[in-house]
């Protein structure tokens, strides 16, 4: 009935925001964990651990996938982007991350992450979305303090944004 | 900057994964994780860790028998009250019962958070049932007793009447009698509690970070419970993902164990909550039973007012009765109502403890004061807004002394408002008077619609204090700090906004701490719409008191008199001759005397360099070295907000769905600091408030078990269920104090369940008396409406035969 006492772990390769990584880990380390806790890269946020409020999300080659619910050994090989890797190069903050700013889309900026992360892939696809496709487009994340507002007018205003 | 719409200083760090929340840190500490009672009501029999022993990573495994000394006894009844006859609070781990589902009984410490659910799930406690009490009815009830030794589950009971009540109901020309009710709902942060604790053992020392809303008491009820001297205690709260008013309540009991396991492994200890155990041991509120009885003459003027209601205060009563004294007495809204009695028993219950969620008791009674209104005024056939109109306290009444004692236990005494004024607005803003047009085109397009309009006070800026510290560093950076907490209100930005203005440095310049008793010991916390009354207060007066230190530093070494300076810029230059200046880091050079050189600036203060009266002392008498002051504002009480709301909703004539079509605020808090952090603000409280009143609710079934706790089921708005919220400002500034301002934070959620039911109601025509309502409670409602169960309003005695009749079975 309960987990083994000693667990067996797996060696994987991956590439984050870039950088080539190699990591040890139990077959049952989430995602989630393994970029927070063993790259430290405490970005990405868990807000429910079951896939549901979206603060987790990553970019696992390029498209939106709630880290919390994924093994991290079941990413070998692939290309993960955080929030962190959403910056510019030199560290600045990227056009979605500007935009929320500019247009107050935070507030305790605990699920903003994962807003930011599902944006800035939104945007890829549709570049020019009404305000009925920006709401549609953050329709899967919750946020207990923006009541949305802001982060709507957020995604378009990313979208409106000349510096890519 | 005062009014100005600011970017916030905090964005550009939460923004790139620079925010330094709860688990962020201590990425070597040991994890805590806990075993919680799966029964809502048991007495412990014995605790059996065998099966537990052989996981590899263990480290420690704690129950109650293992604490001693204080952290044994129960936690602290943090706000006791006359009323409270019966206060109970919970151990830190169950002692030999446990009184809802999630209460904490074992304590486990692990290598990592996976081992650590591995060891709990391998530990058998053995319980003997008891008979668990779930709801206000079955509290009430008494037929099973929460705890043995509190008759008829009573924790409180507490009257307030101002005047011959029953006398003057009996004496009105008209009287109506309601029963209202409210459920449980939660602040449900995104990020849950957590706790990181390090004691350092050649220090004797304890540094606890944790996601609470108030450090300082914290720190307080640490050093108590774990008898260490307070000065070998510092708690510090990181970035904070959400409070809303759960984060209040201390010492959580995970904030007592992780720094006593801390201590006793001399290895930090971390625990970080999960959103099921948020859902199971951390607070909810609002559950409210209400009967109201009401006179009033032709005009809807009340003339006496009776409420009695009963409160689920869950199963500990840590934080007194709160919540219902504010239910009792912010009901009044903006009103008159004439003689006024109010009576409340706050009652145990086998569910998650009861404390203030945003908003705080005021939801509910705002919802029955509102609900009553419009039942006068259906009563009448009056319009809705006039009878409110009708009831309004004037402008030129303030201050209104309603003769009650408020939750600072002090007068409630409205300071300041103008509520015709604000009315006004709102019936322009949402198109009030021209909504019957609206009604009917929409009716002629087969589709329902009503309007709603809610109106409430909020008391914010509770006392008794809070403090502020300002340093000029001699580089020209200004350091301030402030003891209260911070959960994403931008208060960091707001503050130094006061700062700029005071002491005339940028804003950029500014850095802002809360929140780290490190830095600042006297503090209460962040609650009841506070920050910007209280720490704003009081960091503007700190400003000011440095402000006046730089001048007369200023003046002495510029050869002038203060008063013919001002500071611009950063810059301490004379009036009408900006060439004579001196910049502020060059001030506080001046403001310290040195004997040592350990940089430039120092060397610029040291004793043979700086020009010096041989018979004055360095520093001067009744001054001290330094550019830096230390300042307090303490209210003689609350100051009031208020505002109004209206919504329009649409009902699905075939599936009872709810919409919310237009969703209209005007809010009143004073002098604006940041408008783009306020309608933020009240952004976040109106999606709170529309999730209150359609979507979230706590599911206890009969044994205590609560069904939905998750994301999946306890339904908090996602962006589609959040209307476009239009608003509109008035600024009557508070005279209580030195800035005019008034709290926001909690103002948004306030009305929402009040004007949501109002428009329900308006749409379905029959009377809505209990809330959150859900399309299958609507579609129930309009059953039962047509098989006259659910009384129609007086109003649509007569209507068109709506969209809704013909699958209702409409007898009417």
């Amino acid at each position: 009935m309960s987990a083994p006492a000693v667990e067996s772990v797996h060696d994987i390769t991956l590439v984050v925001n870039g950088v080539p990584q190699q990591l040890t880990v139990p077959a049952r380390r989430l995602l989630s964990d393994a970029l927070r806790h063993e790259l430290r890269l405490t970005g990405t946020h868990v807000g429910c651990e079951h896939g549901v409020c979206g603060a987790c999300t990553v970019l696992i080659d390029g498209l939106p996938a709630r880290s919390c619910l994924v093994f991290a050994v079941s990413v070998e090989g692939s290309s993960i982007t955080t929030v962190e890797g959403c910056c510019e190069s030199d560290g600045s903050m990227g056009r979605v991350q500007r935009a929320f700013q500019r247009c107050h889309a935070l507030q305790c900026g605990f699920c903003t992450p994962g807003f930011i992360t599902t944006i800035t892939a939104y945007l890829r696809e549709n570049p020019d979305p009404s305000d009925g496709e920006a709401r549609e487009a953050i329709a899967g994340n919750l946020c207990r303090c923006t009541g949305y507002q802001n982060i709507v007018a957020a995604v378009l205003s990313a979208a409106q944004d000349p510096t890519p | 900057m005062l009014g100005q719409p600011v970017q916030r200083s905090e964005d550009p760090r939460l923004l790139t994964g620079n925010g330094r929340y709860l688990d962020d840190l201590g990425q070597t500490a040991y994890a805590a994780a806990f075993l919680r009672s799966p029964h809502a009501h048991a007495r412990l029999r014995s605790v059996d860790v065998t099966d537990a022993l052989g996981v590899e990573g263990l480290i420690a495994i704690y129950t109650h028998e293992d604490l001693e000394g204080r952290a044994a006894e129960p936690l602290p009844m943090l706000i006791p009250h006359p009323s409270l006859s019966h206060g109970r609070t919970p151990h830190a781990l169950a002692s030999d019962e446990v009184n809802h589902v999630g209460e904490a009984i074992v304590m486990v410490v692990a290598s990592d958070r996976y081992v650590a659910e591995d060891v709990v799930q391998r530990i058998v406690v053995e319980y003997e049932f008891q008979t668990p009490v779930v709801g206000v009815e079955s509290a009430r009830a008494a037929e099973s007793l929460v705890h043995d030794d509190v008759p008829g589950n009573v924790a409180a009971h507490l009257l307030q009447e101002t005047g011959d009540v029953d006398a003057a109901i009996d004496a009105a020309p008209h009287r109506l009698s309601l029963e209202l009710s409210i459920e449980r709902s939660a602040s449900t942060p995104l990020e849950g509690k957590g706790v990181l604790a390090r004691w350092d053992p050649d220090d004797r020392s304890l540094l606890v970070h944790t996601s609470t809303q108030t450090s300082t008491s914290v720190r307080q009820a640490i050093a108590a419970k774990l008898e260490l001297p307070v000065d070998r205690v510092e708690v510090v709260t990181p970035d904070v993902g959400g409070g809303f008013g759960v984060k209040i309540v201390h010492p959580w009991p995970e904030e007592i164990m992780v720094p006593w396991a801390a201590i006793r492994l001399g290895h930090p200890v971390k625990w970080v909550e999960d959103r099921r155990e948020h859902f199971i041991s951390s607070a909810h509120e609002r559950a409210q039973l209400h009967e109201v009885r009401v006179g009033f003459d032709d005009d809807g003027r009340l003339q006496g007012l009776s409420v009695r209601f009963w409160h689920d205060n869950g199963a500990y009563t840590p934080y007194g009765v709160i919540v219902p004294i504010i239910t009792s007495t912010q009901l009044l809204g903006p009103y008159k109502p004439g003689p006024y009695r109010v009576e409340f028993w706050s009652l145990y219950t086998n569910t998650v403890l009861v404390t203030p969620y945003r908003g705080a008791g005021r939801p509910q009674g705002c919802f029955v004061m509102e609900r009553t209104l419009d039942a006068i005024a259906d009563e009448l056939g009056m319009d809705r807004s006039v009878v409110r109109e009708n009831n309004f306290i004037q402008p030129e009444e303030m201050p209104y002394d309603h003769g009650l004692l408020f939750q600072d236990g002090r007068p409630l005494i409205y300071d300041s408002g103008d509520f015709p004024a604000t009315l006004a607005k709102l019936r322009k803003l949402v198109g009030w008077d021209d909504f019957e047009a609206y009604r009917e085109q929409a009716r002629t397009e087969g589709r329902t619609v009503g309007i709603g309009m809610g109106c409430y006070v909020e008391g914010t800026g509770v006392g008794p204090y809070e403090g502020g510290h300002l340093r000029v560093e001699t580089d020209g950076t200004v350091v301030v700090s402030t003891g209260l907490t911070s959960q994403g209100q931008g208060h960091q930005t707001m503050l130094a906004q006061l700062v700029s203005d005071e002491l005339g440095v940028p804003f950029d310049r500014i850095r802002v701490t809360t929140g780290d008793t490190r830095r600042f010991k006297y503090a209460v916390g962040t609650f009841a719409s506070r920050t910007a009354v209280m720490s704003g207060n009081a960091v503007a007066l700190t400003a000011r008191k440095v402000r006046a230190k730089a001048l007369r530093i200023a003046a002495q070494a510029l050869e002038v008199d203060p008063d013919d300076l001002e500071i611009v810029a950063g810059m301490v230059r004379v009036k009408g001759a900006p060439a004579a200046e001196i910049d502020l880091g060059a001030v506080a050079v001046l403001s310290n005397p040195l004997r040592y050189a350990f940089d430039e600036a120092a060397a610029r203060a040291t004793q043979f360099v700086t020009p010096v009266d041989p018979d004055l002392p360095p520093v001067a008498a009744g001054e001290e070295p330094g550019l830096e002051g230390t300042a307090y504002y303490s209210p003689p009480r609350s100051t009031f907000a208020n505002g109004m709301h209206a919504v329009v909703v649409e009902t699905d004539p075939e599936t009872a769905e709810i919409s919310v079509l237009r969703y209209c605020v005007v809010h009143d808090c004073g002098t604006v600091i940041n408008p783009m952090i306020l309608e933020g603000q009240i952004h976040g409280g109106v999606a709170q408030g529309v999730g209150g009143a359609l979507y979230e609710r706590m599911v206890y079934d009969s044994s205590g078990q609560l069904l939905n706790a998750s994301f999946m089921d306890f339904l908090m708005p996602y962006v589609t269920e959040v209307p476009r919220i239009e608003i509109d400002h008035l600024e009557t500034p508070s005279p209580l104090n030195p800035l005019g301002v008034k709290g926001a934070g909690e103002a948004g959620v306030i009305p929402g369940s009040a004007a949501i039911a109002a428009a329900i109601e308006d749409a379905e025509g029959f009377r809505i008396s209990a809330m959150p309502i859900s399309p299958s409670e609507l579609f129930d409602l309009r059953r039962g409406a047509a098989e006259g169960r659910v009384p129609w309003l007086r109003r649509r005695s007569a209507p068109a035969p709506g969209p809704g009749s013909s699958s209702t079975g409409d007898g009417s």
